[in-house]
């Protein structure tokens, strides 16, 4: 009997201790699945998918109020990757129509303001006040902050084009 | 010589007699040269010559870039007429970076070009550096640079260098031809590569529709016991590197390995052809041998020809079309690719030039899979075509890679057994070419990642020490303040002092 009682509450003090020490040093702040998200996004904060930033938009992802393809930097990957975390099924067939884009800075027009250049979220502008600019395609993710701010319209959205390393067969599938 | 089984494969009608028995003819002098900047995995070459600039042949006209890049040579001796955008010799139709070249009929050799008389008294690294400088590239299609493979046994305990001449694809008949007719030198060639490699044994793969080949190939080999002759099944993809590997040593290259893993090296005759001209002579790649052959050609033939002749050129020399033809492809009917005019140049990689007719393309109509697993006994890598294709049709790329895409070597003995048409080789191809584009999409967002902290720090930066900056001219103007007030109330003191 005796025994019996002093197991128990000998169990009973060592549990709450535990999960004491647990509920102290293994404390979640907030949804572990926004972090999750957040660390898949692009990070540059481009505002493209209307909300502001890209913890706004893990947040919103995470807590399902925007679908996982909102991204357009993102594009087709980052929306399967989330698909894949969140477990919910996607409609991939939306994005591949948006082709990726990137800035092209028409020499002939840039008067050299540095505005473009201050924007760039991945410093993909190079230039200098009163110097005409140039934009790194490799670097550029098609955000267009540049293209909004720049005074002259000299800034145009291109197409990415495909060359000999990037092209590929497409499915024959689609092809018909 | 014991070889040993693979599974699969299929046996296509060869049609090698169309010109296997024709010799080696040297194409003449086109008036233009267009050599593209870009004939092998890899960089692109950058230009190291100018507009209107006189060049010798055999003078370097493209760097290479980095590692995996390979630079041109020029073909003939003559002037530099452009360099721009012209289109590739590629199935997409796409423009690549070309140097064009005005040919002035002399064929006069740069006069800086100079061979190597024992090439085996160099040290491997610099016979390696040579190749590379030489801008050799595998020549049997896959275009890799072959200095990188000779490099290899830094990292991989070598023991066998293997020439791949088994030439398993219908129609071509180069290799044939250069082993019947340069033995000598091919195997020279493979000497010196197996130096370079730093192995003994040298294996030579030839199949057994090309007796003259062995029969030549044997008797040149006698004098060197380091070299062997296998004498191959004919067996479609004998000539894939794997399978040669494994026919000829008796192990399976691991999944996603390299051959030199099980410490084989595998060169093509042609590779071998250029290394010997390029160390006994000193002679870059500016030429190689390619059969024009299939039904629409007029006089199926093997040519050398200038790298970057354009092929309507190739044409003309074979006297014509017979009728149009439906396709023409570049390298043989089973990997090869369709080309999408004939202004394009030839290239290092290119081996053969195919005009099919109707009745050779046999373009069926595709029909619904009825699961006859035709394809999976056919395929030589144990894979399941049949799946494969379902899940990339569905765009379920995750599927078609855990059924082993990455181990598809991509021979298309699958679409060729296929009764119902289906052109599996093809979902194969897009299925890779679209993970290689998320692979790259990937590899883009780590690196925007790392741009956009790389710049939030230095923005961090700059504030913080603006802030610092106000901080110190704050201090310093409290400073002054402070001791101007002191010069001051000392001033006053001393009026004080004196009034007192």
């Amino acid at each position: 009997m005796f025994a019996a009682i002093a197991s128990l509450t000998i169990l009973g003090l060592l549990l709450g201790w535990l999960l004491g020490l647990a509920s102290r040093y293994l404390k979640v702040d907030g949804n572990p699945l926004v972090e999750k998200v957040e660390a898949l996004m692009p990070g540059s904060q481009c505002g493209q998918c209307g909300l502001p930033g890209c913890s706004a938009a893990a947040e919103a992802i995470a807590n399902g109020q925007a679908p996982v393809n909102l991204c357009p930097p993102g594009g087709r990957a980052l929306a399967e990757e989330l698909a894949n975390l969140l477990g919910v099924a996607v409609d991939l067939s939306g994005i591949a129509e948006k082709a990726p884009v990137v800035a092209h800075v028409h020499e002939n027009l840039c008067v050299g303001c540095t505005r473009c250049l201050k924007r760039c979220p991945t410093d993909a502008i190079l230039g200098g006040p009163k110097m005409i600019h140039a934009v790194f395609p490799d670097a550029c993710i098609g955000c267009e902050k540049c293209y909004e701010v720049c005074p002259t319209e000299c800034i145009e959205m291109r197409p990415v084009e495909a060359t000999l390393q990037t092209w590929y067969w497409p499915s024959p599938a689609v092809a018909g | 010589m014991k070889l040993f089984k693979i599974r699969g494969g299929v046996h296509p009608d060869d049609l090698k007699v169309l010109s296997a028995g024709r010799p080696i003819e040297d194409l003449e002098l086109p008036p233009l040269l267009h050599i593209p900047l870009q004939q092998h995995i890899g960089a692109l070459a950058t230009p190291v010559v100018r507009r209107g600039q006189k060049v010798a042949k055999g003078q370097l006209l493209a760097d290479s870039q980095g590692v995996i890049s390979a630079p041109v040579h020029a073909p003939t001796s003559g002037r530099i007429v452009g360099i721009g955008s012209y289109p590739a010799h590629h199935a997409s139709g796409l423009n690549v970076r070309t140097i064009s070249l005005q040919s002035n009929g002399e064929d006069l050799w740069s006069e800086d070009i100079r061979g190597e008389v024992d090439p085996f008294a160099l040290d491997p690294d610099e016979v390696a550096a040579r190749v590379a400088a030489a801008g050799i590239v595998g020549m049997g299609g896959a275009t890799f640079p072959s200095a990188v493979k000779l490099n290899l046994r830094k990292r991989y305990r070598l023991h066998t260098l293997v020439i791949n001449g088994s030439e398993c694809e219908p129609y071509l008949t180069c290799d044939d031809r250069l082993m019947r007719e340069r033995a000598d030198e091919v195997l020279d060639g493979a000497r010196i590569m197996a130096h370079a490699l730093g192995v003994s044994k040298i294996l030579v793969g030839i199949e057994n529709n090309k007796p003259e080949a062995q029969a030549a190939m044997a008797e040149v080999a006698r004098t060197f016991p380091s070299i062997s002759i296998a004498r191959l099944p004919m067996r479609y993809p004998m000539g894939s590197e794997k399978h040669l590997v494994q026919t000829l040593v008796g192990r399976e290259t691991p999944a996603r390995g390299l051959t030199a893993d099980i410490g084989v090296v595998v060169h093509n005759p042609a590779t071998a052809f250029a290394v010997h001209e390029a160390l006994r002579y000193g002679r870059p790649l500016v030429s190689r041998v390619m059969t024009i052959s299939g039904g629409a050609i007029r006089h199926p033939s093997n040519l050398r020809v200038p790298l970057g002749t354009p092929i309507q050129h190739l044409i003309d020399h074979c006297g014509g079309f017979t009728v149009e033809p439906t396709q023409l492809i570049s390298g043989g009917p089973m990997m090869g690719q369709p080309l999408p005019s004939t202004r394009v140049p030839t290239v290092k990689g290119a081996n053969g030039l195919l005009a099919l007719t109707e009745e050779e393309t046999h373009r069926g109509e595709t029909m619904p899979c009825i699961r006859c697993t035709s394809c999976v006994q056919a395929c030589p890598c144990g894979l399941l075509p049949v799946e494969m294709a379902a899940h990339a049709r569905a765009g379920d790329l995750d599927g078609v890679v855990k059924l082993g895409l990455m181990d598809c070597i991509g021979c298309g003995s699958c679409a060729y057994v296929c009764p119902s048409h289906i052109p599996l080789t093809q979902y194969f191809n897009y299925a890779k070419g679209e993970m290689a584009a998320r692979g790259r999409a990937k590899q883009k967002q780590t690196e925007t990642k790392r741009l956009i902290e790389a710049r939030s720090a230095r923005m961090e930066a700059i504030k913080k020490a603006k802030q610092e900056a106000m901080a110190k001219r704050k201090r310093e103007a409290a400073a002054q303040k402070a001791a101007q007030a002191a010069a001051e109330t000392g001033k006053q003191q001393v009026l004080e002092d004196a009034a007192a």
